[in-house]
This record gives structure tokens, sequence and C-alpha cells, in this order.
């Protein structure tokens, strides 16, 4: 993924803060608003899958052992790509903002999409055939 | 615009979105506090839930802090460390929830 081979410079931005501040100029502060409300709908996805796991194990108790854990590790781990995800995502935006730059852009969203249409239908098919133990 | 109100309600918008952010953590924690108890208070339940009790706290505490930063007329950009700490308390959340399904 384009994100991933720029992560080392990113994951640096997270724990100096103040490199953001010296590059470019600030911008409007309405902008740097919808970047941090965006970066929270994402966390709330996040939160959402993460939320899916605990209910896949707590509310599939027939469901043999390596289905259960298996769908409820694939939501969680889907939930850490995205909240890890949403904060690389934005300081890559809000550092694009500073510098005048285009924003950048994600295959992000279409992987994700993939992922949970494919752990939905896995949980419809082990749900519906009755795998269960 | 020096000190008037934005027209877009952009800080209330974003005030309101770190509400339904506590909001979705609530649930989050909640499930897992429902998980660790459901084995019956094993050591490990009771240790996990309390971890996920002070992670769903430390999120509150980020939102709160933000949102009074918010009330300013023209707040400042949310700094990288507080975004760094509420995707760190989500993914915390998500390693509690791992440790318990396993």
């Amino acid at each position: 993924m384009r994100g991933f081979s720029r992560l080392p410079r990113s994951v640096r931005l997270w724990f100096v803060p103040r490199e953001i501040r010296e590059e470019g100029t600030t911008p409007d502060y309405r902008f740097s608003l919808a970047n941090e409300r965006t970066f929270l709908a994402w966390l709330r996805t996040a939160l959402a899958l993460i939320g899916g796991g605990f209910a896949v194990d707590q509310f599939l108790p027939d469901l043999r052992w390596g289905w259960r854990v298996g769908l409820a590790l694939a939501l969680l781990t889907t939930g850490v790509l995205c909240s890890l995800r949403a904060v690389n995502h934005w300081v890559r935006v809000e550092r694009a903002m500073r510098r005048g730059e285009d924003l950048p852009v994600s295959r992000f969203p279409a992987l994700l999409a993939v992922v949970v249409a494919v752990v939905a239908v896995a949980m419809a098919v082990v749900v519906l055939l009755g795998w269960e133990s | 615009m020096s000190d008037a109100r934005d027209p877009g309600l952009q800080p209330e918008r974003t005030r309101l979105a770190w509400r339904r952010t506590t909001l979705a953590c609530t649930v989050a924690a909640v499930l897992a506090v429902k998980t660790a108890l459901a084995g019956g208070g094993s050591a490990t339940g009771v240790v996990a839930c309390a971890l996920c009790a002070a992670l769903w706290l430390g999120f509150l505490l980020l939102a709160q802090s933000r949102i009074r930063t918010l009330a300013a007329p023209r707040p400042a950009a949310l700094t990288p460390r507080a975004a760094g700490a509420a995707a760190l308390c989500t993914i915390a959340l998500a390693v509690c929830a791992a440790a318990l399904v396993i």
C-alpha cells in the first residue's frame, strides 16, 4: 500500500508533534476541524469493528471454537488497522493542507470494504450452514 | 469573521463528533465488560474489566479536554498527541478483546 511506504516519516510525526507545525502555513481552522471529524469517523468505524469482534464472541456461543475466534480476531485486527490508518491519514492530510498540496489518496477504504464483505459472507455461511460444535 | 461564530457550526459539529465517538467507545467498553465477566469473574476477567474501564475513562477525559478547547471562537487544530492517544485507546481495547476471546 502506498501509505505504508511512507509510514516511518508519519509515525515520527505522531511523536514529534512540533514538526508538523513548522511546515507550511496554518490552514483555515475549519479545514482542520473537518479533518478532525473525518479522523473521528474512522475511529468510530474502528470501534464498531472491535464491538463486532466482541459480539461474535458473545452472541455466537454455539459456533465451533476455531470459527468463533477466527471471525472475532479478523474483526479485531481490522479494527486495529482502521484506527492506525485513521491517525496516519489524519497526519498526512494535516501536512498536505499546511503545505498547500493535494490531499493524499488512499486505497484503504476499498480494501476495508472488501474485508468487511468477506467477513460478512463468511459469517452468514457459517451461521446458516450451522457449522456448530 | 474575526470573532463571529462560524455559520457552518464547524466547532459544534466537531464537538458532536467527539460525543458520538465517546458513545461508540462506551458501547465497545460495555461489550468488553460483558465478555470479561461472562466467565464468572475469574482473575483475568476482573483485570481485563478494570483495564477496559480505564481505557474508556481515558478516552472520555481526552474527548472532554478537546471539547473544552473547541469552545474557543477559533479553536486550535487537534494535536497529534491527542489523536495518537485516542487511536491508542482504541487499539488497546482491541488488544484486550483479543486476549479475552482467545
